[in-house]
């Protein structure tokens, strides 16, 4: 294996690693997800059809 | 949808991450990769690679998660009222027609190689495919176990002990869509994806713990299979095809263009993080790609093999399903190992085709107002019968190859790029932009929003044009040559013309209801 080998492996893992850890480390440190929130129906959703109703 | 029915959703952050990645890791990541890699410039490879991951690859992904997550929270989920939203025009609804159809054609023979791979894991534990070093006899146990030698062979006495494991997958498949997003995709990624990372390193680490097996061969060594895989060829860098190649296997890699990203999105809620969720499931894609199919595959055939046949490397079956197993013949502990491996490729393959299935079922459930158990039981018997055109037509795979390159190439590559515009024209990046960002966990660079708008087109239109100029050729050829071919073309034709006719109804539906009267900015 030639260095510029070594060099383009560790630098293609290590990058993906650090990204994939970087991301995972964010999402598992966010505070779970309000369920509620999933659970609209489509008469729920807000239209934004009462807006300027005044 | 009646008005009544519970909305389908995600239950937690780290769930739809896994389904998304899910969805994108598959054979491509363990095959396609390292092969192409080794072919365009091995380490060289790499440039091209990122450019085209941080240029194509991310940005589509992004504007998919926007899209679907912006009309999902206006209440809908198929690809028809999604880009219909978007876009409010009569014609929108049938670039959906894309959407549904893409998914549908790759599921029927995606479907098929999950069983392959299943059926090869099988077949370790019972030590069949253990048939010593030579090369043709791992050639010859294919071409009989996917029946190419002949149409109509899989279902010839002798050969239809394979067809239960195919009812068995399939059924499986449609379990676990049945159950719907969040009891059956995502309770099932939850499990089969940290599998997935476990098999992966436990044959890594197999791998380059090998050292020098043969000592005829010194040169047959880790060090050695590595530099096979990684050592740069600079002038490579200055090929067309090399870029081309880079391009194709991101964009193939990262699923987008499927019409699967907008329909998992828009399970999500108004406030839910897109930007870095997006970010998470492309770089575990990368992930299994990167660092397990660059480490993996091809030092290991190498360490056994040697420089191996650019023939065989090119094609993925090839390498897959005929080399390998090669490999693992000789290899220590081979028989167990092969079975984690192709036992490793058949859950990848399964949380890709659970995913094809999603964007149907939701056309279906919206545009004709259809239970799940109604949309299941149609899209199953649909899926069923072009699985049994690719089963039956099995010699050399020409069904197969034939529907993989107009549905699963072609036709994929012109939805990406009406994604691309109707995001970046008819949408609009103002408003993308602040979709994205609205609940996000990540600061997405502004310069992403000009990239969706002008360089992402051009680029995918490029890619397209390169694409079709090195391969459509022969393709058409064949179209001409081959019965099979033909009748292949007509299968998607007449498909294609069935969901734009299901489609049109679906439209007239939602134009009676008043649907999208009022679509709100």
């Amino acid at each position: 294996m030639t260095p510029g080998g070594w060099i383009v492996m560790i630098l293609s893992v290590s990058s993906v690693l650090s990204l994939l850890t970087f991301c995972l480390y964010r999402v598992l440190r966010l505070p779970p997800i309000d369920l509620q929130q999933h659970l609209k129906g489509p008469l729920e959703i807000d239209t934004r059809d009462t807006e300027d109703a005044d | 949808m009646a008005a009544n029915q519970v909305r389908e959703h995600w239950g937690s952050r780290i769930g739809v991450i896994l389904a998304v990645a899910g969805s994108a890791v598959g054979l491509g990541n363990f095959l396609r990769f390292p092969g192409n890699a080794a072919q365009n410039g091995g380490g060289a490879f790499m440039l091209p690679y990122f450019i085209s991951l941080l240029v194509l690859g991310l940005p589509l992904c992004w504007a998919e998660w926007t899209m679907g997550r912006y009309a999902g929270t206006r209440g809908c989920n198929s690809a028809p009222a999604i880009y219909t939203m978007l876009w409010p025009n009569r014609l929108s609804k049938y670039f959906g027609s894309l959407a549904i159809l893409i998914p549908l054609v790759i599921y029927m023979y995606y479907v098929l190689i999950e069983a392959w791979c299943l059926g090869y894991a099988l077949n370790y534990l019972t030590g069949d495919l253990m048939l010593g070093s030579d090369a043709d006899s791992y050639q010859a146990f294919f071409v009989s176990f996917v029946g190419a030698e002949a149409d109509g062979a899989l279902l010839a006495e002798g050969n239809r002990r394979w067809l239960l494991i195919l009812f068995g997958v399939f059924v499986f498949n449609f379990a676990l869509i049945y159950r719907g997003v969040n009891k059956g995709i995502e309770t099932f990624c939850k499990v089969a994806m940290p599998v997935l990372i476990v098999l992966g390193l436990v044959v890594l680490v197999r791998v380059l713990t090998l050292g020098t097996p043969d000592p005829n061969h010194p040169e047959r060594s880790v060090i050695g299979g590595l530099g096979y895989m990684w050592n740069p060829q600079a002038e490579k860098l200055w090929d067309f095809e090399t870029w081309l190649a880079a391009s194709g296997q991101i964009f193939f890699s990262l699923s987008v263009g499927f019409g699967i990203i907008v329909n998992y999105s828009s399970y999500l809620s108004r406030e839910d993080d897109l930007a870095l969720s997006g970010l998470t499931s492309s770089s575990m894609n990368e992930f299994f790609e990167v660092c397990l199919g660059g480490l993996i595959t091809l030092p290991a055939a190498f360490i056994f093999l040697g420089a191996i046949d650019p023939e065989m490397v090119q094609s993925s079956f090839s390498l897959g399903f005929q080399t390998l197993p090669n490999v693992f013949a000789m290899m220590p502990a081979g028989r167990f190992f092969g079975f984690l491996w192709f036992f490793m490729l058949f859950v990848a393959a399964i949380t890709s085709s659970v995913s094809m299935l999603q964007p149907v079922i939701a056309f279906l459930e919206e545009g004709f107002g259809l239970r799940r158990h109604a949309s299941a039981a149609i899209l199953g018997l649909l899926s069923a019968l072009g699985c049994g055109f690719v089963l039956y037509f099995s010699e050399n795979l020409v069904a197969l190859d034939m529907l993989d390159f107009w549905v699963g190439s072609v036709l994929l590559f012109l939805l990406a790029l009406i994604q691309a515009v109707l995001y970046g024209w008819a949408f609009g990046i103002e408003r993308g932009d602040e979709e994205l960002h609205r609940g996000a966990h990540l600061r997405v660079p502004r310069v992403v929003q000009y990239m969706l708008k002008y360089v992402v087109p051009v680029y995918l239109t490029v890619i397209f044009v390169g694409f079709c100029y090195f391969n459509v050729g022969d393709k058409a050829r064949a179209i001409s040559q081959k019965p099979v071919a033909m009748a292949s073309i007509f299968f998607i034709a007449i498909l294609l013309g069935f969901v734009m006719i299901l489609v049109h109804i679906a439209g007239r539906r939602w134009e009676a209801e008043g649907r999208f009267d009022n679509i709100p900015d």
